[in-house]
């Protein structure tokens, strides 16, 4: 299939999406890629370093937010939710996001032809944004594979310290199958709905943090609130452990960003750069912000607005010129400040660890803003007759589409789990603290 | 002999202090121990991302020392000016009598196991 050359010929539209855009998909039987030692290796790095954003990055960041009753089930839901989505996307969830589907479906998601990876070898090529430079599929599929299992494990803080864990591990493999794999496929996947209209998603904004930031806000919503919610002390017990998971988040995500461009070229390095600005922006914006209202700048202000700087500026990563980084990153800081000690307070719904303020809201942040600094004029690197408010118009147009098929989605596979093994965890046992419940365990014996 | 334990409940970071002033009065025992506790000081509000928790059990060190009777106003006066900062939260002194004393390596008892 040679769809990429012949789409880049005849649609000029797609050519823009192909040239500009997420991931590529594999061909089968091209004439002889070139396969460049320098884009593999790279891309094994990236590979690791999103790995370690997750196990234990996320681990470490989301567990020393809660209380040391719960530590060890956040460590273990995280660590859970890595393996077994690194099965199930083997066993699927690569072929179902990244193959052609049949007939009208396949807007919407893939096929099994590659099921149990079959037909993929060493030698099985994937494509890259440039012509005729491939990356060994293995690769590829690998690297997408840390995509596919970070973003569930993001929902989980927010209905951390009392979820039990086998809602968790059950509702994570509904939602990565429901959920997650048709929005990989419509964003990234040159058949895709959202690829074809012309969204912009370099690294995953939409795929990864609205996604896992709607689910997040609806499983807050449908799980209920901590007991003591607004009365008790629900205080981080080490953000010693949150630091050091936010660096690790920060460093790994120049893997999740720079990776996503599947070279190692100037494109990578422009990734690499706006990954160091925008969050650095957002993080001194949350911090200026908070210092502001509150008196006092506090650690794990900067380290959300960092976070937050990083899931904006994901879809815009390789389009974004720095400056236009560092102004995404400005907004974001503030947009997600206001969304995390505001909004949430007065709406009083529990996100525990924030999945909706900040990967949710920081997601469509990012997403919207795209339009805007990919905008050549403005020194991003969109393609085509750029229009910014063309563009913006088709980013709205996919977070809408993301927002509904999560939002829908998610409320229903909560419900089949609630149903079935049941969402919270007993009165006694989220008193008695979910690592002594739910596994046994203590994460800490003095 | 007659003989007490007198307890007090101090700032963490006077606890040096008290134990100085204590050695210089031939007390050389202190068991200490770490709790939380609030007397009017009602303890004080921290911040995390916009949620504010009114903190009240703050952290205190207690120590105990068994004293003779008669040397105990003298404890009492050593332990407040070393713990004193003058600011609310600096603790309080109990006084409770102490029927025995006992000092598990010899089996010496009471004014000698002291």
């Amino acid at each position: 299939m040679k769809l990429r050359s012949i789409l880049s010929a005849t649609l000029p539209g797609l050519g823009l999406a192909l040239a500009t855009l997420g991931p590529a998909f594999a061909q089968d039987a091209a004439p002889a890629p070139t396969i460049d030692k320098g884009d593999t290796a790279w891309m094994l790095v990236s590979t690791l370093l999103v790995i370690l954003m997750t196990i234990p990055g996320l681990a470490l960041f989301y567990g020393g937010l809660v209380r040391t009753k719960n530590m060890l089930s956040v460590l273990m839901q995280v660590f859970s939710v890595f393996s077994l989505v690194a099965i199930l996307w083997v066993l699927y969830g690569y072929s179902l996001a990244f193959t052609a589907g049949s007939g009208g479906l396949g807007a919407f998601i893939g096929g099994f032809s590659k099921a149990f990876l079959a037909g993929v070898t060493t030698d099985s090529t994937a494509d890259t944004f440039t012509k005729g430079v491939a990356i060994p599929e293995f690769t590829f599929l690998a690297f997408q594979l840390t995509f596919a299992a970070i973003t569930p494990a993001l929902i989980v803080g927010a209905f951390a310290e009392r979820i039990t864990f086998k809602a968790v591990m059950l509702f994570t493999t509904l939602w990565l199958t429901f959920v997650y794999l048709p929005i990989a496929h419509m964003v990234w996947f040159s058949e895709g709905y959202l690829f074809k209209l012309g969204a912009l998603d370099f690294a995953g904004g939409t795929v990864v943090h609205i996604n896992s930031g709607v689910a997040g806000l609806i499983g807050a919503l449908m799980v209920g609130k901590r007991i003591g919610y607004g009365r008790d002390l629900l205080a981080p017990h080490s953000l010693t452990l949150t630091f050091v998971g936010a660096c690790l988040l920060w460093v790994g995500w120049f893997g999740f960003n720079a990776g996503s461009n599947l070279e190692a070229t100037g494109g990578a390095a422009l990734a690499l750069l706006n990954t160091i600005l925008a969050p650095a922006a957002a993080g001194l914006a949350w911090t200026a912000a908070e210092a502001f209202e509150k008196g006092k700048a506090s650690l794990l202000g900067i380290a959300s607005g960092a976070v937050a700087g990083l899931v904006a500026i994901t879809p815009a990563a390789g389009l974004a010129g720095p400056m236009g980084s560092i102004v995404l990153g400005l907004v974001a800081g503030v947009v997600c400040y206001v969304a995390v000690t505001m909004v949430k307070n007065a709406l009083g719904y529990d996100d525990a660890l924030d999945v909706f303020g900040i990967h949710g809201i920081g997601g469509i942040v990012g997403a919207i803003g795209t339009g805007i600094v990919a905008a050549p004029a403005l020194g991003g690197y969109g393609v085509g007759d750029y229009t910014i408010a063309g563009q913006v118009w088709t980013q709205i147009v996919a977070v809408v589409v993301t927002l509904l098929w999560t939002g829908v989605g998610s409320l229903v596979l909560y419900k089949i789990v609630d149903l079935t093994v049941g969402l919270r965890a007993t009165y006694e046992a989220e008193r008695e603290g979910l690592d002594l419940a739910d596994h046994g365990e203590r994460a800490y014996n003095y | 002999m007659p003989m007490k334990i007198v307890m007090a409940v101090i700032k963490p970071f006077k606890l040096e202090e008290v134990r100085d002033a204590l050695t210089s009065l031939g007390v050389h025992g202190l068991t200490v121990t770490e709790v939380k506790g609030y007397g009017r000081q009602k303890g004080h509000t921290e911040i995390y991302r916009g949620a504010e928790y009114a903190v009240s059990f703050l952290p205190k060190v207690k120590i105990e020392v068994a004293v003779p009777t008669e040397i105990v106003p003298k404890v009492i006066e050593e332990i407040t000016l070393a713990a004193r900062t003058g600011q609310i939260g600096d603790g309080k002194i109990f006084v409770v009598p102490l029927e025995k004393a006992v000092r598990i390596r010899t089996g010496e008892a009471d004014a000698d196991a002291l």
